[in-house]
């Protein structure tokens, strides 16, 4: 299969004890990939090394097998979108110019988008079901509504690959699932590439066709859900004990407690 | 709790309003539009009373026989000597002050920042004062001078600032500390020639006293080209305003919109200092204000700030030179005393639309 968006060998670091080295991670064209580990695990900055959010000290990120530091910040953002996470700005703009800020990859610095550009925006709009609320004011919008604004304004940019931190954190449960079939649809009938980082287990295992499990900047283990939900590696990610039961095809995690500590050292090894 | 209530009312009210909503544009637009008609009839009632007003009054019947009459009255003269250029001056270095703050308040993301902040005033002070005390015979430079001293203290500001990459709050810090320097090497040689002095104050604190067609034809092409060139700025300002993250996901080159948009800014500013002196606040409060009424939306709070901030200055200018006979106080004296109990008002008000984190 074709690498959409290879990294190759990548290092950050934030202190000595906290960093990420010599990380190599690709993904497939039409995936759908969520990566999981603990608080401090690296995922946020894998994601934003892969964004060129953050600039990594080595190796590079090939999009569509093309170096991406060569690459102009339009031509990127014309293939690649990214959901920060945690939007809370307290921006003072309508949905409807939120998403329109998607199109400024497409359009030269005087440019005002024209009648084909509107067409994508109208387009973003429904598919994230805001026709109706385009001219409020993100203020105005409840929280999964907000998100979907943001989300509306990342596919405006039509790209192949959507990326995004923590989607569906501080929301409750429907906006939620809300959000997880929006990003299936959007995978399922547009072949768009989707690469999240999820806090909720077995949302990344429901929604997911590939894990991504890391530990202190690693990946430790990745595969299809069923692959990777077992015991051990709850224990020795999450240093948790759980038990793992099937729901149709997809694995379900239970916590039951965390693991004594000197298993936690077993762990780790 | 809160979260919760905000989602419950708002959901009873989409039911009532979604179809009419889907139709409707912006409803915020009437009240910019409005707004922008009720400032530039200000605008033009300001150039009015500002023919009129004065030690010789002109009454308000005669200001159009002043204004387009062939007859050589001495009204005539008042006012194409002495009113309207000095009305027009006014105009430009209000228009000019007031798009520079909004500009910098959305590039550093900070409700506070002024021209004053990238250090536009402590360089054109500095080197106004340099010029006046110690080469006085070059004061006919001055404005040029002024206006150099500003965008070199600007960019001293930014590139001290520059660490792959200017974040907002470092041009700030860096930009309290050089803007005392300057005050410090200002203070100096002020009290060095403290005989000389006089001849500097007035400029300080901002005034348009004198000011006719020779300032007002140094300044015209540099204001408009830089008013032109701030429309273009309005797009890329609004997508700052996204955050540099955002902004950069979505194509923006943000250090160079952000370097561009400072540019642009300190021109603006550097050409109404040069004619006009150190005025402070219309690039503060005006923007401020607006931004209450119309939202951060630069489409709207660009203009608006333009025609707002040239009506502030004619309008305060006017009552500057006309209301305290046989007194004229620079219009900068009056700005602040306007400006200062405003700003607190602002304060206490909150301000709408800005992130307080």
């Amino acid at each position: 299969m074709e690498n959409i968006l290879k990294a190759d060998q990548l290092s950050y670091r934030y202190t000595d004890t906290y960093c990420i080295k010599d990380f190599s991670i690709s993904f497939n064209k039409g995936e759908k990939v969520s990566i999981i580990g603990p608080n401090g695990s690296g995922k946020s900055t894998i994601l934003r090394l892969l964004t060129r959010l953050l600039k990594s000290e080595t190796g590079t990120v090939l999009l569509e097998g093309e170096k991406m530091n060569q690459m102009k910040e339009k031509e990127i953002a014309k293939k690649l979108a990214m959901l920060p996470q945690v939007n809370n700005h307290k921006l003072d703009l309508t949905v409807r110019d939120l998403v329109t800020h998607g199109r400024n990859p497409y359009l030269k610095w005087f440019e005002e988008p024209n009648a084909e550009h509107q067409t994508h925006i109208d387009w973003a709009l429904a598919v994230t079901n805001l026709t109706k609320f385009q001219h409020r004011p993100l203020l105005a919008l409840s929280g999964g509504e907000r998100q979907r604004a943001w989300i509306a304004m990342a596919i405006a940019q039509t790209p192949q690959i959507l990326i995004l931190d923590e989607p569906t954190s501080y929301l409750d449960i429907s906006h939620q699932i809300e959000v997880m079939e929006l990003l299936e649809d959007l995978n399922r009938s547009l072949g768009m590439t989707i690469i999240m980082v999820l806090h909720d287990l077995n949302q990344a295992a429901r929604y997911s066709a590939r894990l991504i499990a890391m530990k202190n900047g690693k990946v430790v283990r990745q595969g299809t859900p069923s692959d990777v939900f077992d015991s051990d590696f709850f224990r020795e990610v999450f240093a948790i004990e759980a038990t793992v039961h099937l729901d149709g095809d997809k694995p379900i995690y239970t916590p039951i407690g965390l693991v004594q500590r000197k298993q936690k050292k077993i762990g780790e090894m | 709790m809160k979260e919760a209530e905000q989602i419950d009312a708002g959901s009873e009210e989409k039911i009532l309003d979604a179809n009419q909503e889907a139709k409707k544009v912006d409803p915020r637009r009437k009240k910019r539009l409005r707004t922008l008609w009720i400032f530039t009839l200000l605008c033009v009632l300001a150039i009015i009373y500002g023919i009129m007003a004065g030690s010789v009054p002109i009454p308000l019947k005669d200001v159009w026989g002043a204004l387009f009459s062939t007859a050589d009255t001495m009204e005539r003269q008042i006012v194409w000597d002495l009113r309207l250029p000095r009305l027009l001056t006014g105009l430009l270095v209000g228009a000019c002050l007031a798009v520079s703050g909004a500009l910098l308040q959305g590039v550093m993301r900070n409700p506070l920042a002024d021209p004053g902040i990238i250090g536009v005033s402590a360089g054109a002070g500095l080197v106004a004062v340099i010029m006046m005390i110690l080469f006085p015979q070059y004061i006919q430079f001055l404005p040029l001078g002024a206006f150099l001293g500003s965008l070199i203290a600007a960019l001293t500001i930014y590139f001290v600032a520059w660490d792959g990459g200017v974040s907002p709050l470092r041009m700030i810090l860096a930009g309290v500390a050089i803007n005392s320097l300057l005050g410090a090497v200002m203070s100096t040689i002020m009290i060095l020639y403290s005989d000389r002095v006089q001849a500097v104050l007035p400029w300080l604190v901002g005034g348009l006293s004198g000011r006719s067609w020779p300032h007002f034809q140094i300044i015209w092409p540099y204001a408009v080209i830089g008013l032109i060139l701030s429309i273009f700025a309005i797009k890329q300002a609004n997508i700052m305003m996204l955050g540099d993250e955002v902004a950069r996901l979505v194509g923006d080159k943000v250090e160079r919109s952000r370097f561009i948009l400072i540019l642009l800014a300190t021109f603006l500013a550097g050409v109404a200092v040069s004619v006009a002196g150190l005025i402070s606040f219309v690039g503060l409060v005006v923007p401020h204000f607006i931004r209450m009424i119309v939202g951060t939306d630069y489409r709207y709070l660009l203009p608006i700030s333009a025609i707002a901030g040239a009506f502030l200055v004619m309008f305060a200018d006017t009552i500057a030179r006309s209301w305290f006979d046989p007194i004229e106080l620079p219009v900068g004296i009056l700005l602040s005393a306007i400006g200062a109990p405003f700003f607190l008002y602002l304060l206490r008000g909150g301000i709408k639309g800005w992130k307080t984190s």
